[in-house]
């Protein structure tokens, strides 16, 4: 079953196209890659999915809802999580506080019974204080959660970074570039970590990708953009022997 | 886990009643020099909370603070004025009819300017909040001077650039031992509110915008929202504050508003550290202190016979030194982002077990 749907998508940035006429289908828990050479448009693509940009043209359907002119917090609270291609943790804050205030929005308080405390907000507190707990604990990073978020190896701020968007709840995952700046043992770790995710979460995941031997060894199928232009789409093997694929990232003489 | 809870618990208990007593030790020993000191910390430690709350937790870079006092001295002025008295001070064009036998007892008009203030804040928030950084300084930094232009221009409300003067004492019996209590009350009740606000999941979403707002908005945070919500309470808390320094000094004019009183409590909350409650109450106490106790710079200082003669505004020189060295060793104020808290001093006098 279909969970998200773009239906020609496009966006002008003035007279420069950066994205036309994009279709993209997500089934139930699938894991799905965007690639491309730079300046395709795949971050930009993640942008309007995500609220930041507005289509130019097109509809964008989530769980049959429209999220096309949907403000950013609301498409999250929809089910649409994602990270960021260089990483934005809340750096200052500790491990244990980025993960809890991804459940900030799902809340139900309001401000006055937060500062009287009030046992039913103690009791969500208390809750969501567990909850985050539970998930540095399946990701791994349970014994780091008093230390602030800037001071993890890099490798872990990724995972933390996953980790804080899985908080949200999400039923659809986006990753920018997971794997960049990361060495083959640790990507060959995040494979793995993603893979589980999938498994324990039961969510679909959207991601851009550079390193190919990730998104070959992790998505089932996959897209492939140039310039703004959709130009291929199917599993790893029909996209590595699709010439046209070939073109766009060696060129031809 | 849970023992620790109660000893905390108490400890609070405890320090609240500790101040109670401290409080009514102060009022029996301090002379009316001293007393309008301490109360004047008290009143810097409430204005340095609510600045903190917009620019050190949410990170709103907001410089119209002093509009928000302006609002809420000048509501509860006119509201707490008795009839005669407002006569007295409108003699160059009469007080608006609807103004004229409104006398509310302190604490209703207390609130009522918070409540004035804060609506002020909405107001100004709406548009302005939608700017970051250096534009939203410059847009804040603008209504609080537009404020205060409209408050010289509207003769038959304000008394226009006249000023008002022979505010009542704080409090309900018009008694000066009573200021005390209300001042240091107000702080008191502040300072519970804002340990319970940041500690709250609340406090943790502000801090996330400050930290990220882009990753904030894309955890599900309302940016807007959330930055309304701790710019009307900053506004709010400002009100309060702004009455108080009003009622203290018994007469206020447009001309006290002006962005050098913003500046002043800037001061005070880079000083004690931008996201710090710890912080933001020493460094108003010392402060306000340190601008009294310099004052010997200005007048004549006789140093091995020799007479230097005094300069009026030394103080402030060395102020200013003073603030550069702090800047300079102490990039992030006294406390950082760090707060007061009882672990630490548990810790140290429970050795500790492994």
């Amino acid at each position: 079953m279909s969970i998200f749907k773009t239906d020609n998508i496009t966006m002008r940035f003035g007279g420069l196209t950066a994205v036309s006429n994009l279709n993209i289908n997500i089934e139930e828990n699938e894991i799905v890659g965007l690639i491309g050479p730079n300046g395709a448009g795949k971050t930009t693509c993640f942008n309007m999915i995500t609220g930041v940009y507005t289509a130019t043209e097109g509809k964008i359907h989530f769980k049959d809802v429209d999220i096309t002119n949907e403000k950013t917090h609301n498409i999250t609270k929809l089910g649409i999580a994602r990270t960021f291609q260089n990483i934005r943790l809340f750096k200052d804050l500790t491990v244990l506080d980025n993960v809890v205030i991804a459940n900030h929005m799902r809340l139900n308080s309001n401000i006055v019974s937060a500062v009287i405390r009030t046992p039913s907000y103690i009791k969500k507190e208390k809750y969501i204080h567990e909850k985050s707990i539970n998930l540095l604990k399946s990701v791994g990073l349970e014994d780091l959660k008093d230390e602030k978020a800037s001071s993890l190896p890099y490798g872990k701020q990724r995972r933390l970074e996953i980790a804080r968007a899985l908080a949200t709840d999400p039923k659809l995952l986006i990753l920018d570039e997971p794997a960049a700046g990361m060495n083959p043992q640790e990507s060959l770790e995040l494979m793995g970590f993603i893979k589980e995710i999938r498994k324990n979460h039961k969510l679909s995941i959207l991601m851009i990708e550079h390193h190919m031997q990730v998104v070959m060894g992790v998505c089932e199928r996959m897209y492939v953009l140039d310039y703004g232009v959709l130009i291929a789409e199917g599993n790893p093997s029909e996209i590595q022997n699709n010439p046209k694929v070939i073109e766009a990232y060696l060129g031809v003489d | 886990m849970k023992e620790r809870k109660n000893i905390k618990k108490l400890l609070n208990i405890g320090a609240i009643c500790f101040a109670i007593v401290l409080l009514y030790i102060f009022n029996q020993v301090f002379n009316s020099f001293q007393m309008r000191i301490f109360n004047l910390c008290g009143i810097y430690v409430i204005l340095a909370l609510s600045l903190n709350l917009i620019n050190g937790f949410v990170g709103l870079f907001s410089l119209g603070h002093a509009g928000f006092m302006a609002v809420g001295a000048y509501t509860c002025a006119l509201l707490t004025m008795s009839p005669d008295m407002k006569a007295m001070n409108f003699f160059l064009e009469p007080i608006a009819p609807w103004l004229e036998n409104i006398n509310l007892p302190f604490g209703s008009a207390l609130i009522v300017s918070g409540l004035m203030a804060a609506i002020a804040g909405a107001l100004i928030g709406a548009p302005v909040l939608r700017l970051k950084d250096d534009y939203l300084a410059i847009a804040t930094l603008g209504f609080g001077e537009i404020i205060r232009v409209i408050f010289t221009n509207t003769q038959s409300i304000t008394n226009g650039s006249l000023g008002l003067k022979g505010l009542a004492k704080i409090g309900w019996f018009n008694a000066s031992s009573e200021s005390i209590w209300w001042i240091w009350g107000i702080v008191i009740l502040t300072i519970v509110f804002m340990v319970r606000l940041i500690g709250s999941s609340y406090g943790r979403a502000f801090k996330a915008i400050r930290e990220d707002e882009i990753a904030a908005e894309a955890m599900g945070i309302n940016l807007f929202k959330h930055k309304m919500m701790a710019f009307v309470i900053g506004a709010f808390l400002a009100g309060i504050g702004g009455a108080l320094l009003g009622h203290l000094i018994g007469t206020i004019d447009p001309l006290m508003f002006r962005f050098l009183l913003t500046f002043n409590i800037v001061l005070i909350v880079v000083l004690g550290g931008t996201g710090s409650i710890t912080g933001s109450v020493i460094s108003a106490v010392i402060v306000t202190v340190a601008m009294e106790a310099l004052r010997v710079l200005d007048g004549n200082i006789e140093i091995g016979g020799y007479m230097i003669q005094g300069i009026p505004g030394m103080r402030m020189v060395v102020f200013s030194l003073l603030l550069m060295i702090v800047i300079l060793y102490y990039q992030r104020g006294l406390m950082g982002t760090n707060e007061f808290s009882w672990d630490i001093l548990i810790k140290r006098f429970k050795p500790s077990k492994h």
